[in-house]
């Protein structure tokens, strides 16, 4: 018995570092800054513990019971704190802190009584230097192998959430063996014994439903019903409809909302290729939802479009989907439109074909992989491809919010030669959206539409191309390859709006 | 973007670390090879049992070694219009530390991996590069453009440190205020060594060393070694410290406490090229390292004179019969000795092989004795596509690890034109200057493949904890002798100057000839050789040196 108690301290003192070394492990991982996590949150663990131990001399009768009980809260707490933590961080964040040191403190504060009150059932049966040495070695031996086997097999295997919910899973072992083996002495066995088993169960289930944790969390972020979701080796697509609105976002950036997009693509494509009744071929860079080509196929001029687009996953959903060809008029499975699906770059660089009209419509600067794609060296293998009178249009952020990017991408055209005319447009799911026209020649807005529009009228096109104080030219770098200025401009620029 | 935008990508971070890998199996090592120097070639030197020659060929020069000094020996000698000469080296192909592999992913560097902005006194470097049309417009320009293809993308480099990447090298998380202080200590002295001339207009710290000013005190500081001297400014930062060994190892394969003083700042102060279309401190590279300029003098001289590379021949002997040179070859694939007779000797393989080579001439060869060299091992890692990466700055060319006995990788797909390569190939460099040279070369020679293969990836694991799963090939390379070591005293002592000084048939090409290996100096050396050699062969040639 004594042994069988002795290893349970064991098995205790391994859980309780588990915990402790979880915490803080998830903290530096959300939070950073690992130092102050892992510092502060032994430090409150420490405390708390020294407050359970205070706390024990108010515990005087059924020891074992209490004993039993505390096993299975430590249990419970400890086992679902990664998980808990983690779902919090994703919901709410700013009490995140809060919920990370309460967790922390009523752990340490379970853990701090379990010590106790094991010597002194312990206290019966030895002497007192026995009882001591016994517990604190088995004390600390369990500390010593849960800090070995924490970072060398159980993060990488398990990860935090499933160590921590094994961890749970072996507390409420021990208490079912305490129970088991004290339970000639026990009043009310069978209610804590239904608590016991509950407790197990509810770890197991969660141990069990680790692997679903992921699109559990992620579909509380969206606010709306996810239609379609899914990783691929480019990027994580995910289409949310709420009533009549489709949404699509990749990895998690809003790409267009079903109910404004028409004034987008209509300001990406028509005030360019309007120009250009001789427009035969035609360019798509990025683009893969087929809306920009959808805009381009109502001029019947327009012999061929060619889209050029990373990622298989796209084209494909936009050209299969029901709802998604509704949205583009089945534009992807047009006899007009050629589907390519490769990086851009190398696509410009290999092919020699030469274009009338091109749309480059890739996602917002937001990382140095994208940053290439709105360099110095792309527009230069971009301008290979234009025709003597061709124009091109690139989505350029937006001009109010980011309005160094959005000139930056205007002085990068200009350091290749290009003629730029700058201009932008509504789109309230986005704000105020920005788009340039380059070409090697002077541009000259349209005086009509010969195709049919929900937004553009001939008589508020020149108001695009005005551009307000707030959103006038300001200086900025060209960027390159060697420099990625564009990319530290945006992150710079959406950070304060964000804040 | 919004916060929720935020939230998720801390999310699709977070899930995969947390929830981690559930598969426990460690696959097996990926395959590969192991090369080298051809070493038992180079053996065979101590104990040379060739063959008499079975045929002796005259050539007016002979260059012997084709690495970069060899090949900028060759380059200027064919610009100048002079096409006799042959070039004699020991591998099959010509490029020596700035060889390149290649296989279907991308070509990748087995050495030296890249080449600074040249500095205005780099003139023959300027050359080079403007006639490979990197360097575009006036050569001589003090802010040149050069092509952004060979213009290292960005990110340039970034430091895994206490289980995150930073950008830049420079340690920066958690180092204090009284160490930040040093840094900047540190940098205001490197700029004033930047800035300094002596009367005569030399630069402190100039590149090619050879022009550097004389001063004294500047001289003094090949007395001490870099930490030293660092010491005696009162920078005793623990990460300072580290910055500057990194330095060393990275540039010279030898630590802070071996390095001469002189050198180590030389790293700091003497770079100061600059470009119209990069900010000065932009490194030129490319996938195959710095094999492009090379092959570029290679094929310079080919298009000018013809082939003048006879390539898998062992220089074994050479002796000066005090009206020409013999140098006899031995020709592995042939098993054969050939004789070259030459009137003029450009020696541009490693001066360490001179005592085994050279007949007389003993005062060069005790300077040679005291030369001391590195030992480096390269690994190529071939990769099926990134690994997972930890948190913090993103992939960059140069990805250097704070701790363990590697400098770390650079990604040969770097500079691609593209958005994100799948496949990719990871070089790998590690000096191994925390042991003697001689217990370094001991180790290099009896370690097999797979337990650096198993170093390598438990090294690399730390930052991409899936490497195992994505490497499907490494290689490795090791070089017992791959770099001079600038001790103290060996940079403004007698014995180097021995190799710098103009000889009357003998002349030395190698970047050995200035104390430390850099692109500039072998070039630097190889060119200078040329136009000594051109001077006393009477020929009229334009100097690319002023
Ligand atoms: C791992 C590593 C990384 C480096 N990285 C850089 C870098 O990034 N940037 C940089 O500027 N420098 C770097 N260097 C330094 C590099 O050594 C120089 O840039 C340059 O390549 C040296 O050229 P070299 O001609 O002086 O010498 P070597 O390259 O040593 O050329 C000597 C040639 O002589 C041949 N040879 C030797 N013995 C004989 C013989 N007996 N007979 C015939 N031929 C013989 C050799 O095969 C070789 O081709 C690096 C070096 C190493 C080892």
């Amino acid at each position: 018995m004594n042994h069988a108690l002795l290893f349970s301290v064991f098995v205790v003192a391994s859980c309780g570092l588990a915990y402790e070394l979880i915490a803080g492990a998830l903290s530096s991982y959300l939070l950073g800054d690992s130092i102050t996590q892992f510092s502060t949150v032994i430090g409150c663990y420490l405390f708390a513990m020294g407050i359970g131990s205070w706390l024990s001399r108010y515990v005087e009768r059924n020891l074992v019971a209490r004993f039993i009980q505390i096993e299975l809260m430590v249990g419970v707490l400890g086992g679902f704190s990664a998980a808990g933590l983690f779902f919090i961080f994703v919901w709410f964040s700013s009490p995140f802190k809060l919920a990370l040191y309460l967790a922390v403190f009523g752990i340490g504060v379970l853990v701090g009584l379990e010590i106790p009150l094991i010597m002194r059932i312990l206290k019966r049966d030895l002497a007192f230097k026995d009882l001591v040495s016994q517990v604190l070695t088995f004390d600390y031996l369990g500390a010593l192998a849960v800090s070995i086997l924490f970072p060398l097999l159980l993060v990488p295997h398990l990860g935090l959430v499933r160590s921590g919910l094994l961890f749970g899973l072996l507390n409420v072992l021990v208490a079912l063996w305490a129970l088991w083996l004290f339970r000639e002495q026990l009043q009310h066995a069978g209610w804590l014994r239904a608590q016991g088993l509950f407790s197990m169960l509810v770890l197991a289930a969660g141990f069990a439903a680790a692997g679903h944790f992921t699109s559990l969390a992620e579909a509380h972020l969206y606010a709306d019903e996810i239609v379609h979701a899914e990783s691929t080796p480019y990027q994580r697509i995910v289409i949310t409809r709420w009533k009549d609105d489709l949404r699509l976002h990749l990895n998690n950036n809003l790409q267009f909302s079903s109910r404004d997009e028409y004034r987008y693509h209509e300001a990406l494509v028509h005030p360019g290729l309007s120009t250009l009744p001789g427009a035969r071929r035609v360019l798509v860079l990025g683009g893969g939802d087929g809306l920009a080509i959808r805009e381009i196929l109502k001029y019947p001029q327009i012999e061929s479009v060619t889209l050029v687009d990373l990622d298989p996953a796209m084209t494909q959903l936009f050209s299969t989907a029901p709802q998604l060809r509704v949205l583009n008029v089945d534009a992807l499975a047009s006899p007009k439109v050629k589907v390519v699906n490769a990086d851009a770059l190398l696509w410009l660089e290999n092919n020699d074909d030469v274009f009338d009209f091109v749309v480059v419509d890739f996602p917002d600067p937001s990382n140095f992989a994208i940053g290439k794609l709105y360099s110095a060296a792309f527009y230069r293998l971009l301008e290979k491809h234009l025709n003597a009178g061709a124009l091109a249009v690139i989505q350029s952020t937006s001009p109010l919010y980011a309005r160094q990017s959005f000139w930056c991408v205007v002085t990068t055209l200009e350091s290749v030669g290009l003629v730029t005319t700058p201009y932008h447009a509504l789109v309230p799911s986005f704000g105020e959206w920005g788009f340039v026209l380059a070409g090697r020649r002077a541009y000259q807005p349209p005086a009509a539409y010969t195709v049919d529009t929900r937004f553009l009228t001939p008589e508020i096109t020149p108001t695009l191309f005005q551009f307000p104080k707030d959103m006038a030219r300001v200086d900025a770098e060209v960027n390159r390859l060697n420099n990625q200025v564009l990319v530290r401009y945006f992150e710079r620029e959406w950070r304060q709006v964000i804040r | 973007m919004d916060r929720r935008e935020f939230l998720a990508s801390t999310l699709a971070f977070g899930a995969t670390s947390l929830t981690g890998c559930a598969n426990p199996s460690v696959p097996p090592l990926p395959p590969g090879a192991l090369y080298g120097a051809s070493l038992d070639l180079g053996h065979r030197l101590r104990e040379p049992n060739f063959p008499l020659p079975s045929e002796t060929r005259h050539v007016p020069v002979a260059i012997v070694g084709a690495g970069i000094g060899g090949l900028a020996a060759g380059w200027k000698l064919a610009k100048t219009g002079f096409a006799d000469f042959l070039m004699v080296e020991l591998e099959a192909e010509a490029g020596g530390n700035s060889r390149a592999g290649r296989n279907s992913v991308s070509a990748y560097p087995w050495g030296a991996h890249y080449l600074p902005l040249p500095t205005r006194e780099a003139t023959a470097v300027r050359e080079l590069l403007a006639e490979l049309g990197v360097l575009q417009g006036d050569p001589r320009a003090s802010q040149p453009r050069y092509d952004e293809r060979y213009l290292c993308s960005t990110p340039q480099e970034r430091l895994y440190r206490n289980g995150m990447w930073q950008e830049g090298v420079l340690p920066q998380a958690g180092v204090s205020a009284a160490e930040r202080e040093q840094y900047r200590r540190f940098y205001a002295l490197m700029e004033a060594f930047k800035l300094r001339r002596d009367q005569d207009g030399r630069r402190a710290f100039a590149l090619p060393m050879a022009l550097s000013s004389r001063a004294p005190d500047l001289l003094a500081l090949d007395t001490l070694t870099m930490r030293d001297w660092l010491l005696e400014q009162h920078l005793d930062s623990p990460h300072l410290h580290w910055y500057v060994d990194y330095a060393c190892r990275d540039d010279f394969g030898t630590g802070v406490g071996s390095v001469s003083a002189w050198a180590g700042i030389y790293y700091f102060a003497s770079r100061n090229g600059e470009a119209l279309d990069a900010a000065s401190d932009t490194v030129l590279t490319a996938p195959d390292g710095n094999a492009w300029l090379a092959r570029g003098m290679a094929q310079s001289i080919t298009k000018r004179v013809g082939d003048r590379l006879l390539s898998g021949a062992l220089a074994f002997r050479v002796a000066d019969t005090g009206k020409q040179i013999e140098v006899d070859l031995w020709l592995a694939s042939e098993q054969r000795t050939l004789r070259l007779v030459a009137d003029q000797l450009i020696w541009a393989a490693p001066l360490f092989l001179l005592p085994h080579v050279l007949v007389g001439h003993e005062a060069l060869k005790a300077a040679a004795c005291s030369y001391s060299y590195a030992p480096w091992l390269v690994a190529n890692l071939t990769l099926s596509r990134f690994p997972e990466d930890r948190t913090g700055a993103p992939p960059a060319w140069d990805n250097v690890l704070y701790s363990g006995p590697g400098l770390g990788y650079v990604v040969a797909t770097h500079q691609q034109m593209r958005q994100r390569p799948a496949a990719t190939v990871f070089t790998y460099y590690r000096a191994l200057n925390e042991m003697t040279p001689q217990q370094g070369r001991k180790l290099l020679l009896e370690t097999p493949r797979e337990d650096w293969a198993e170093r390598i990836l438990s090294e690399l694991e730390r930052p991409h904890p899936d490497i195992r799963q994505v490497t499907t090939r490494l290689d490795v390379f090791r070089n017992g002798h791959a770099m001079v070591r600038p001790l103290p005293g060996m940079l403004w002592g007698d014995a180097r100057e021995r190799f710098a000084n103009d000889g009357v048939r003998i002349r030395f090409a190698h970047a050995d000839a200035s104390g430390f290996s850099l692109f500039e100096e072998a070039q630097y050396r190889g060119v200078l050789a040329a136009e000594r050699t051109l001077r006393r062969l009477g020929v009229k040639f334009k100097s690319s040196l002023v």
